[in-house]
């Protein structure tokens, strides 16, 4: 998105986001807010730097009671999930809490994601050969193997190609009914990846086994500061540094975007869209750009995904799989990047360690033998429920979403939402 | 319910511009070929095709009866009721519970029957109060917040809704005896199983139930008022908060008969199956048009029986991509004719 450039620090225009709790224009005001907007990045820095450190450097030479500790509740492989499914919310953040366009198939450009990480850095397309910077394992030198840095933007416009597509003649439709759509379409392309290991005789998918190995990450140049050359699947913490770079990206292009032109189009769009189109917003082509950007962040989440894995399957993406993203944005706040990274990064870790670990203690300390995990749906759909029930701006909320969905019934304004958004008629 | 609710649109007289002409020709030409393929089919194969048609009736009566509990409640506060569908299954947990766990009626006999009058009762009633429940809980309290609001309220009750399947059924596949098995009469070389007598014996007098209350009742009175203007028909002295929970309760009770029958037919119970069958019936409720009861039931039938066409070979996918087959509906219906195939094109009401 090339519209986003940045205005200038002090002609800021004061949209009261987030972290600017201080109104106001003067001096002193304005430093406090940009030492607000400060604190999550730098936390965030931080965190990840100390979570670096502690796992490369001081974990293993620590007493085996404190690693074993760190194995059980927080192993590096969770962390690295954390991080992933952190840039998969952020980017649907995009799409739900920025231009507030429920969609409920998200999963979908995941699945594309992952599966062009698949196709462009295996051995599955054995008839070709094809090396472009890529680290084949040895052995395995037939496939299309391309960079990983090189697939990462590869997948993410091959993703927003398709946001385009699925969004073109779908975004028109009022929300609940774009809500139906967007699901269908994340129930039908990992259908598409489960049973396309024939289609005219094509083999594209592999089917229900997936595509696997794939190849290692290569590191370039910086090998030569220490880092391995190749990033296999044991090499987790410096996988995890690449995957915060990622989420990185995903925070700052969203963040950056939210300040222009564009992210105050979608802003205008998800609290009035009857209102923003009278102002001059171009409704289809705003609303194609949130897709587009949301499913971008997908496709190089995917990637990561599949990196972190090892592997693409059909069955990694499920329908729950966005409901558990959009669990992660309503619980962190719609619209306030670090808030919905803060949820992603609690809940994935209840999902894929902390609720089990927590149910052992418990067990052991009450003496009973509830089998916890089998409590996750519940405690996902019981997030969505009383999140919108009690709070339904998120725990983290932009004080921009609260208005909006504080704010009672707008004298039964609820917009003209032709269910064939203008250009129908 | 709209069939009643909104006058006739001042339509314009000028020619629609050439986009909506093109689409309406895409649309019309993929319908086309479609009906071409089939008539093909049954050219070649009548027998198969019959059969398909059958147990494509079979499904249907149950799509249509989930599909009713979609439309009611969205003629009425226009919430996409995402939980409905596993509602159904928990109701076809309870079912296979009371007929079969309990009374283990599965040969038929009088008393068989009675068990499964039973069951059809409970299971109903059950499936209301909790529907009702909901709607008490959860979704009165958000009628007034935006939209997003109770859809993913209903999403986050769905995964509960799954999660107590998980918890009654185990996250596997249950296979139940079902009362009439597989037993069935032949007409005409179609071979016609009990158990479809036996649906739509019991769908089709539901559904005109349905109907007189919609239609001719006091109480469907106040929802069609309800679902055309609810302040006004506050102002009117309807208890709009009442016959919203009735209209949930009728809907929940819908899908519970549906559950029951489901079990009688397909004859085992999984978790998950509330998700698949729910968006399909919501698919025939958008095919119908939704809002409209009439096209509730149409819809069912039909995607049942385009479901089971496919199923069978009759299209040229093949059973993996059912699904795929009618999503794809789906999301053309939304494109080409989201009013569906008895809605007139409205404007919103405002």
């Amino acid at each position: 998105m090339a519209t986003t450039a940045a205005p200038a620090t002090d002609t800021r225009v004061k949209n009261g986001d987030g972290t600017g709790r201080g109104g106001g224009d003067g001096a002193g005001v304005r430093r406090r807010h940009r030492l607000g907007d400060r604190i999550w990045p730098l936390g965030f820095a931080l965190a990840a730097v100390l979570v670096f450190v502690l796992y490369q450097w001081i974990l293993p030479q620590a007493p085996a009671g404190v690693s074993d500790f760190f194995q059980t509740w927080l192993p590096m492989s969770t962390i690295n999930q954390c991080v992933i499914w952190a840039t998969m919310a952020v980017g649907l953040n995009v799409v739900v809490g920025y231009a507030g366009l429920l969609d409920l198939g998200y999963v979908a450009f995941w699945a594309i994601g992952g599966y062009v990480a698949g196709w462009l850095m295996s051995g599955f397309f054995g008839q070709w050969q094809i090396n472009f910077f890529g680290h084949p394992a040895p052995g395995q030198e037939s496939g299309i193997h391309l960079s990983f840095w090189l697939v990462l933007p590869l997948a993410g416009l091959f993703c927003a190609l398709w946001g385009v597509i699925i969004g073109a003649p779908t975004l028109r439709l009022k929300s609940d009914y774009l809500a139906l759509v967007t699901l269908g379409f994340g129930e039908i392309i990992p259908e598409v990846f489960k049973n396309g290991e024939n289609i005219n005789g094509f083999n594209l998918s592999n089917g229900v086994k997936g595509i696997t190995p794939l190849d290692p990450i290569s590191t370039g140049p910086f090998a030569y500061l220490g880092v391995p050359e190749e990033l296999g699947p044991f090499d987790e913490t410096w996988k995890f540094v690449i995957y915060v770079l990622i989420a990185t990206f995903a925070v700052f292009v969203s963040l950056r975007i939210r300040e222009g032109r564009l992210g105050r189009a979608w802003l205008a769009i998800r609290e009035d869209e009857l209102a923003a189109s009278m102002m001059g917003v171009p409704l289809m082509r705003t609303k194609l750009a949130a897709y587009a950007v949301g499913a971008f962040i997908g496709g190089i989440g995917g990637v990561a995904y599949a990196s972190a894995v090892g592997g693409v399957a059909a069955e990694d993406f499920a329908f729950s799989s966005s409901i558990i993203l959009l669990a992660m944005v309503v619980l962190g706040g719609m619209g306030n990047v670090w808030g919905v990274m803060l949820g992603a990064l609690v809940l994935q870790w209840i999902n894929s360690n902390g609720l089990a670990k927590a149910g052992e203690a418990i067990n052991q300390a009450v003496g009973k033998d509830l089998n916890f995990p089998s409590y996750n749906f519940l405690v996902f759909g019981a997030i969505l429920i009383l999140m919108m029930l009690f709070r339904r701006e998120g725990l983290l909320p932009e004080t921009r979403t609260r208005q909006v969905l504080r704010e009672p019934d707008r004298g039964g304004a609820e917009p003209a939402d032709a269910e064939l958004e203008g250009e129908r008629r | 319910m709209s069939q009643t609710a909104e006058a006739h649109a001042p339509r314009s007289r000028s020619l629609p511009a050439p986009r909506v002409l093109l689409e309406k020709a895409t649309g019309l030409g993929l319908v086309a070929i479609l009906g071409l393929w089939l008539v093909v089919q049954l050219v070649r194969t009548p027998e198969r095709f019959a059969g398909a048609l059958v147990e494509g009736v079979n499904v249907g009566a149950i799509y249509a009866l989930i599909a009713l509990g979609y439309t009611l409640v969205y003629g009425i506060i226009e919430l996409i009721n995402f939980s409905h569908g596993d509602l159904f299954m928990l109701s076809t947990v309870l079912g296979a519970f009371v007929v079969i766990t309990v009374f283990g009626a599965t040969s038929p006999t009088l008393g068989g029957f009675g068990v499964l009058a039973l069951g059809l009762v409970v299971t109903m009633t059950l499936a209301a109060t909790v529907n009702v429940a909901a709607e008490r809980l959860a979704y009165r309290r958000l009628r007034k917040a935006p939209k997003l609001a109770p859809l993913i309220t209903a999403v986050g009750l769905s995964f509960v809704y799954q999660w107590g399947g998980v918890r009654t059924n185990g996250s596997g596949q249950k296979t139940w005896d079902s009362l009439l098995g597989d037993s069935g009469f032949t007409v005409a070389g179609i071979s016609v199983p009990w158990s479809m007598v036996l649906v739509t014996g019991v769908t089709i007098p539901l559904l005109m139930l349905m109907m007189w209350i919609v239609q001719n009742t006091r109480q469907g009175k106040a929802m069609r008022a309800t679902a055309q203007d609810q302040d006004a028909a506050r102002l009117m002295g309807i208890d709009v908060d009442r016959t919203i929970a009735f209209t949930f309760a009728v809907g929940g009770a819908l899908a519970g008969a549906a559950g029951v029958l489901y079990l009688q037919t397909v004859e085992n119970t999984r978790w998950d199956a509330g998700f698949r069958l729910g968006l399909y019936a919501f698919t025939a409720a958008v095919l119908g048009g939704i809002g409209r009861l009439d096209g509730a039931v149409l819809g069912g039938f039909l995607i049942g029986i385009i479901q089971n066409l496919n199923d069978s070979g009759m299209l040229p996918f093949g059973q993996k991509w059912s699904q795929t087959v009618v999503f794809t509906i789906l999301i053309m219906l939304m494109v080409f004719r989201p009013e569906g195939l008895l809605g007139r094109p409205t404007t919103e009401k405002v």
